[in-house]
């Protein structure tokens, strides 16, 4: 059988990456925003991990929240988006300093 | 043995495309990555038996928030945008912090079993039914966060909607200030036009 560890290790993989996407591509809103989905992905993997193994539904239905909150912020996220590029034209990270003044 | 293949695969699967979504250049190739990241990470829950997340995950984020997500690339002026600038300069940081976050988890993780022992996950019978068992909760227990989890779902829908909604254009409609206010000399004028001389 494959131990909780194992899939503890592929969480934290999928978490690493995100975080170092977030790193490597700080231009671009959009790929920032598939990051943090995978952010968001890398923890329920690791509370559906502990869900099975601790035999205990509260964590598959915290993930089901979850998914409904990433949804939402998905949307929102990317209206948003589209409203900055209608008015800058751009959705590098580095122009949009409006509020610095 | 067959679990030990599905997990390794899966889990590779899902490991690698991460890795391509975030250093892949053009953000269409970065979601068809990530679409196949959600696919392999819902096996990988299928087989923690949690089918009907892992259905969810399939139906909602590969159906609905990626295909949301390739819509506004596509409306999205990518071409005139330099996006990939500084790569270079930011990738001995990335790996940096990629190392460093996921050497400190390994060392959280590695050495403890959360008072599990080697525990195997409850080996459940062919009677198990994860959608009955998650509703079962979900309706009573849940009840009061499920309702809340659809009243923001609503609000996503409104917020969303009002914020790139820009009027429709063309439309037909009354104004009634402008009705009211409407003077004679608005609707009725004279002119003085020279005569025509007839043929």
């Amino acid at each position: 059988m494959i131990p909780l560890t194992h899939y503890l290790i592929v969480g934290a993989a999928l978490f690493s990456l995100s975080l170092a996407g977030i790193v490597i591509n700080r231009k671009n809103l959009i790929i920032l925003l598939m990051c943090i989905e995978l952010m968001l992905l890398a923890v329920n993997m690791n509370f559906i991990a502990f869900a099975s193994f601790l035999d205990n539904i509260a964590g598959e239905v915290f993930v089901f929240f979850i998914l409904t909150v990433a949804a939402a912020e998905a949307a929102i996220g990317l209206a948003i988006l589209m409203v900055l590029y209608r008015n800058r034209h751009t959705i590098n990270v580095e122009d949009l300093d409006l509020l610095k003044g | 043995m067959i679990q030990q293949f599905i997990f390794y695969l899966f889990s590779a699967m899902a490991i690698a495309t991460a890795a391509m979504v975030i250093i892949s250049k053009s953000p269409v190739r970065a979601a068809l990555f990530l679409v196949v990241t959600f696919i392999a990470s819902a096996g990988l829950w299928i087989l923690l038996q949690a089918e009907f997340l892992g259905l969810v995950l399939i139906l909602v984020y590969v159906g609905a928030v990626m295909t949301l997500f390739l819509f506004v690339v596509m409306m999205l002026d990518m071409d005139g945008i330099e996006l990939r600038s500084g790569f270079v300069q930011y990738l001995p940081f990335a790996l940096i912090v990629l190392s460093v976050m996921l050497a400190f988890i390994i060392l959280a993780v590695w050495h403890t079993s959360f008072g599990l022992g080697h525990a195997n996950p409850s080996k459940e019978t062919a009677a198990y039914n994860n959608i009955a068992l998650l509703g079962s909760v979900l309706y009573t227990q849940y009840a009061y966060p499920f309702v809340l989890a659809g009243a923001l779902l609503l609000l996503a829908i409104i917020a969303a909607i009002s914020l790139t909604f820009r009027g429709t254009r063309n439309a037909k409609k009354q104004r009634v200030e402008w009705q009211v206010s409407v003077r004679a000399q608005d609707r009725l004028y004279k002119t003085s036009m020279k005569n025509e001389k007839r043929l």
